[in-house]
């Protein structure tokens, strides 16, 4: 695994991108309010919120047992069950079953984890090629670009920018109105779909006892994929099973309104195994660690996993909303991206990302599974500094800082010397400590310290 | 060989697994539940609230008594131009529409799906409080294509399959589940906000959903 970019550096380029900068005040934004709305309406939210942690902590205990069941309902429904250690074992299974139909073009429904997996680029090195069918995915793989937003992937382009990659690629006339390149991603597609022979698919849930994949979606792609081909696989993390079939009817409470803002999504899809003469005629499920039973052996860092994957923790950070998601360096950006990719990488390799947080706490308040996003991301900061990631410099200081408040005397000694020293500004300015002191506005000096007003008091 | 492999991979990530939850304390085997389960409302305020719900999704809503549904399904297809709708079974839909012919789904490819008619199906539930329906399949839904390819979409909705809340719809849908029906909820015609959160209708699904609520209340 390679170390992803620090975050302060890749942070900057969102920062110093007025057009995103724009979009992303404007649909954080427009989606809290939204969300506010309809959470507020709610009357027993706080409980719906309980449930869906108690849910998930329910689960995650017996995770094995869990999944042992799901795999037995989903074979007794018709369907067949895959193990995928990592990405590679995942990627390879998917590649198989084309392979096995002599598939060449399959149809995809948005899925984070396929994207964690890197599916697509791997497929398109055995030949077979991988059509996003979610228009915001869509926009990104025709540009050969990457998601910055869990729910609204294309958030940092424009119209115009889009209207412009269209007439490249899919249709030299079309306007640059949203309804206008809504239809040309249509006809486009609807071809596709007609004709798919296979589709691939993410899952929202996996019901346990019922052997049920749910699919939670706005535009119909979705139906699309998992409806039209004979051949559906669906990819999922470990992490997606829920016991019983009643469980749902929390977090299809929860999740609209947490992403969308909406009381329900326009249209969502459950299935289990195959049906005769209803849908694929043959269904593979299959179940991805990579890194998550890594997550689930942390007894803090676990909570990440009961992640449902809605995005109202970014919408609310105060981070995000400024920096934008790329500077997370990964396919899961925000708070969630900061707790959950260090995870999944190794904290070696994404030592700065618990730290791109002022750990305010707006994303508990959001969070539909009461995932504690700060205390896991002051945990992660301390096996950062245990894994000795941080900067030399800080290293120094926070040893320094150790001595000097070991004693009295050296406290107020330091404390006589940094008056003095504040008079010298810009000091933290320049030198080894221009990294903190770029962001941070220096205290004014004080005529005593409070020390010596108690004193002469 | 391969089945070799791919149960190695299974035996390790449950090994994983039990090696990572080894310590972790047992949690109630079921939770409390302190959310509402069972709605509040009368039957008319239930209805009315569907009503609400599902029209501010832009679908078109419609109340009526059962002795003019089949008029008002006439008027429905007349409006959009409409001679045609596809159904899953003939049997289902009697008295037959008035000035509309409808075409039984026996086997139809997807193109056939595809050639222009709008479909007329029930629901096996509907949700008053996030103004959604629920197809699982049953009598008068028919497979999920045949809602899928049309571009109109008219449910007719019986008041009796109203629910108030999604953990009552849940509790409805668990024999359905149980049998693996498959199951869609659709609230609204299909939508992205994937251009600049931009709201537009219809992508890919039903861009025109109309809802005929049938109520034997209805003067």
């Amino acid at each position: 695994m390679t170390a992803i970019r620090p975050f302060p550096d890749a942070a900057r380029e969102g920062l110093a991108n007025p057009q995103l900068r724009a979009n992303l005040a404007r649909a954080t934004g427009t989606i809290r309010d939204k969300r506010r709305t309809v959470v507020e309406e709610t009357p027993d939210w706080e409980e719906l919120r309980e449930a869906g942690r108690a849910i998930k902590a329910r689960t995650l205990a017996a995770l094995d047992e869990h999944l042992l069941v799901l795999e037995r309902a989903v074979e007794s429904a018709g369907g067949q069950v895959w193990w995928a250690r990592d990405a590679a074992e995942a990627n390879e299974a998917v590649a198989r079953i084309a392979r096995g139909h002599g598939v060449t073009e399959i149809v995809k429904v948005k899925s984070l984890t396929t994207d964690e997996l890197g599916l697509n680029e791997y497929l398109a090195g055995q030949g077979i090629d991988a059509v996003e069918t979610d228009l915001a995915e869509l926009i990104l793989q025709l540009d050969g670009d990457w998601s910055s937003h869990i729910l609204v992937p294309a958030l940092h382009r424009n119209r115009h920018e889009i209207a412009e990659l269209f007439r490249r690629t899919i249709d030299r006339e079309v306007g640059d109105e949203p309804a206008a390149l809504a239809e040309a991603a249509r006809t486009y597609l609807r071809k596709k779909f007609l004709a798919a022979r296979m589709g691939v698919s993410g899952a929202n849930f996996l019901v346990a006892e019922t052997g049920t994949a749910v699919v939670v979606e706005s535009e119909g792609n979705g139906r699309m994929c998992t409806t039209l081909p004979a051949v559906l696989v669906t990819v999922a993390g470990i992490e997606k099973v829920v016991p019983r079939w009643d469980d749902l009817e929390v977090f299809l409470q929860h999740l609209p309104r947490s992403s969308t803002g909406e009381r329900m999504n326009p249209y969502t899809s459950l299935w289990s195994g195959t049906r005769a003469g209803e849908g694929p005629s043959e269904f593979h499920l299959v179940l991805v660690d990579n890194g998550r039973t890594r997550v689930l052996a942390d007894e803090v860092g676990r909570g990440a996993l009961a992640c449902i994957r809605c995005s109202a923790c970014l919408n609310v950070c105060p981070v995000y909303e400024r920096t934008g998601g790329h500077a997370y360096g990964s396919i899961y950006p925000g708070p969630i991206g900061a707790i959950l990719t260090p995870q999944l990488v190794g904290i070696e390799n994404a030592a700065t990302l618990p730290y791109a947080s002022s750990l305010c706490g707006a994303c508990y308040e959001a969070c539909p599974v009461k995932i504690d996003i700060p205390d896991i991301l002051v945990h992660l900061r301390g096996r950062a500094v245990e894994a000795g990631t941080e900067p030399a410099s800080e290293r120094v200081a926070m040893r320094g800082l150790a001595h000097t408040f070991a004693s009295r005397r050296a406290y107020e000694s330091a404390q006589r010397l940094g008056r003095g020293a504040l008079r010298l500004v810009p000091w933290a300015r320049v030198g080894p400590l221009r990294a903190w002191g770029r962001a941070r506005d220096l205290p004014s000096r004080e005529p005593r310290t409070f020390r010596g007003w108690w004193r002469a008091r | 060989m391969v089945a070799g492999k791919v149960s190695s991979a299974r035996e390790e990530i449950l090994g994983r697994i039990r090696a990572a939850i080894e310590s972790a304390p047992a949690p109630p085997a079921v939770e409390a539940r302190a959310y509402r389960r069972s709605g509040a409302l009368d039957r008319e305020a239930r209805v009315a609230l569907f009503c609400e719900r599902a029209s501010e999704y832009s679908a078109t809503v419609m109340r009526c008594a059962p002795a003019e549904v089949a008029g008002r399904i006439g008027e429905i297809c007349a409006e959009r131009g409409m001679a045609h709708l596809l159904v899953s079974a003939l049997e289902d839909w009697n008295p037959q529409p008035v000035g509309v012919e409808l075409l039984p789904d026996a086997d139809l490819s997807v193109s056939e799906l595809d050639s222009g008619a709008g479909v007329m199906t029930s629901c096996a539930v509907a949700i008053a409080e996030t103004g959604t329906v629920v197809l699982d399949g049953g009598p008068g839904q028919g497979r999920r294509a045949l809602t899928l390819v049309p571009d109109v979409h008219l449910c007719v909705v019986h008041v009796e399959r109203i629910v108030e809340l999604v953990p009552e719809a849940i509790a409805r849908l668990t024999l359905s589940a149980r049998e693996g029906r498959a199951l869609t909820f659709i609230s609204g015609p299909s939508a992205t906000a994937d251009i600049e959160f931009d709201r537009v209708e219809g992508v890919h699904g039903p861009r025109d959903l109309v809802l005929l609520v049938v109520d034997e209340a209805q003067p």
